[in-house]
């Protein structure tokens, strides 16, 4: 019954489908990144240029400094998050209040839907600098007004404010369904040898928390990679180029520059980051499931 | 610790000596509570305010609402369009992801051989693909091909974000029905396909519809495929907010009445699944 050809048909739209949207445009994208590309130039022609491309991104500082502040924002907002979501968690894991842990849970799904070019709607609004609530919570403390977005210092902290808004939850509700997971046996024993909150949470909880906490850590460093519809609506990058992490940055020189041999260049470089990312992700998490 | 004395504990404790701990706990909540809601209250507020009322500073809390950016929004600037298209993208994306995605779901659970954890992982990994990637050879390509600006354009790349969906969580829903039952069908007479389709289906309903609940999800809030393969024909919500975004007369009633209609409907969906919204995002990493 069992039979491989059985197998192969059950198995072949989804594969010629992946081929066709996921393969094929990728190799296209390698052959444009070996060629002179620039659609909107084609006096040039398309010829190979002997990785030009990747030497120009290799080169070029803007580059090197988009993929530095895309470390620089996970550096910003990965360990306030998690803190927030760690904090969050161990509250809903009480066993008091009742209704408000459920309503909180219900609340923390919103931010985690909501669409990110929204948020950065959202974003654009609370920090605008005439009648922002960022600047009346500002000007309540009696300083002068301050232009969020315009400023190169401030524009990023506003945007990981508005990262940091939608992302906290996924910490927590992972964190919490860690918790969960807890064996009750562990924690009754546990407190027979201590009165500590800290003791338990260090050597009993801790280890539970460890794999969703590193499911969590990679996906948001794959995101920080993919981060373009909350930078893109709050600030298209800027002032200059203040905001413009490494997705940002790519989508420039493809779509706004038009230079797509150089962005398909870049564009296989992030490939790379992504395949040693999601190899990582897969081989610590479903080592068991095969 | 049973639950008797948990409960016990919890409501005589406040009595006989008030419990810092447990006061501070429900500020926390509460603060935790009001941080999660307050930016979508206050885009949801905007929209309903005068122009006046939202360029006040400072900010104004109590207003009579008004609904004229809704009717703004949706017939003159036409995000009803939009709305309509990034509905029929969502629907159409869901639906051919489930249609392919679920024989290959079937073919993962019952079938063991050389090759099909590199096959597996193939299609899984799709997901963690950056868009940007994508975007650029899919517009290339649409643009030689003549298909900017169409939503099967659209519908199509979605699909590499929506498969690995599809295949890792039903996958996983058919790996619990029990195999006897599809050998049993078998040996009745019934081909593989009847098996899948008539027997192992039926069963794992509730987990095709969180699958197909999440594809919708991201599909809708897509945004960066969306900006760069359409135009005004097949222009996506996301993409007709993101539009108002030019010059310095913003029209922020429009923009946040605009910012409300798309995401009021994934906030619903996402409240159906919240109990499944951390496997579906952790790829099942995290129960």
């Amino acid at each position: 019954m069992w039979s491989v050809r059985t197998r192969n048909l059950f198995l072949a739209p989804t594969v010629l489908v992946l081929l066709g949207v996921g393969i094929f445009p990728l190799l296209f994208a390698l052959n444009v990144s070996l060629r002179n590309y620039q659609i909107t130039k084609p006096g040039l022609g398309f010829g190979w240029n002997n990785f030009a491309n990747y030497t120009q991104v290799l080169t070029d500082s803007y580059f090197w400094e988009s993929l530095g502040r895309t470390f620089l924002f996970l550096g910003m907002t990965l360990p306030v998050q998690f803190l927030l979501g760690l904090g969050i968690a161990l509250l809903l894991h009480r066993k008091d209040w009742a209704l408000l842990r459920s309503v909180a849970r219900v609340a923390l799904v919103i931010p985690l839907a909501t669409t990110p070019a929204v948020v950065g709607l959202v974003g654009r609004l609370i920090f605008d600098s005439d009648f922002g609530l960022a600047n009346w919570l500002v000007t309540l403390t009696g300083t002068a007004k301050v232009t969020f977005l315009g400023d190169p210092n401030l524009a990023l902290f506003a945007v990981a404010f508005m990262d940091t808004w939608q992302w906290t939850p996924f910490f927590a509700l992972v964190l919490l369904a860690s918790l969960t997971a807890v064996p009750q046996e562990a924690v009754e024993a546990a407190t027979l040898e201590t009165d500590r909150r800290w003791d338990l949470f260090r050597f009993v909880e801790w280890p539970y928390l460890l794999p969703g906490l590193t499911a969590v850590l990679i996906l948001r460093t794959a995101d920080a990679m993919k981060l373009f519809d909350l930078i893109f609506v709050m600030t298209r990058g800027g002032p200059g180029s203040a905001t413009e992490l490494v997705s940002v940055y790519t989508q420039r020189i493809g779509f706004r520059v038009f230079d797509q041999g150089v962005a398909a260049a870049m564009a296989i470089l992030l490939l790379v980051v992504t395949i040693v990312l999601s190899r990582l992700y897969i081989r610590i998490f479903y080592r068991e499931t095969q | 610790m049973t639950k008797a004395d948990t409960t016990s504990k919890a409501t005589a404790r406040p009595q006989a000596r008030p419990n810092v701990g447990h006061i501070l706990a429900g500020i926390a909540l509460v603060i935790i509570i009001v941080a999660t809601v307050f930016p979508f209250f206050w885009m949801v507020a905007s929209s309903l305010k005068t122009r006046a009322d939202i360029l006040a500073f400072p900010p104004v809390w109590t207003f009579a609402p008004t609904l004229e950016h809704y009717r703004e929004a949706l017939f003159r600037v036409d995000v009803a369009k939009s709305l309509v298209n990034s509905l029929v993208v969502a629907v159409a994306s869901t639906g051919l992801a489930l249609l392919v995605g679920t024989p290959a779901a079937y073919a993962l659970a019952r079938w063991d051989w050389k090759g099909k954890r590199d096959l597996w992982f193939w299609i899984i990994s799709n997901r963690f693909m950056s868009p940007i990637v994508l975007a650029l050879p899919f517009f290339l390509l649409a643009r030689t091909l003549g298909v900017l600006d169409n939503v099967w354009t659209l519908v199509a790349i979605y699909l590499t974000f929506n498969i690995p969906i599809v295949v890792w969580i039903v996958m996983d829903q058919f790996r619990a029905v029990p195999r006897e039952l599809d050998e049993a069908a078998v040996v009745d007479g019934a081909t593989p396909w009847v098996a899948f389709w008539r027997v192992v289906l039926p069963l794992t309903v509730p987990g095709v519809v969180v699958s197909a609940i999440l594809c919708f999800i991201f599909s809708w809030n897509e945004l960066l495929y969306a900006l760069v393969l359409t135009r005004a024909a097949s222009r996506t919500a996301p993409v007709a907010a993101t539009s108002f975004m030019s010059g310095y007369d913003l029209p922020w009633g429009e923009i946040m009445a605009t910012g409300t209609m798309i995401v009021l409907p994934v906030i619903v969906f996402a409240m159906l699944v919240s109990r499944h919204l951390v496997r579906g995002l952790t790829l099942g990493a995290v129960k």
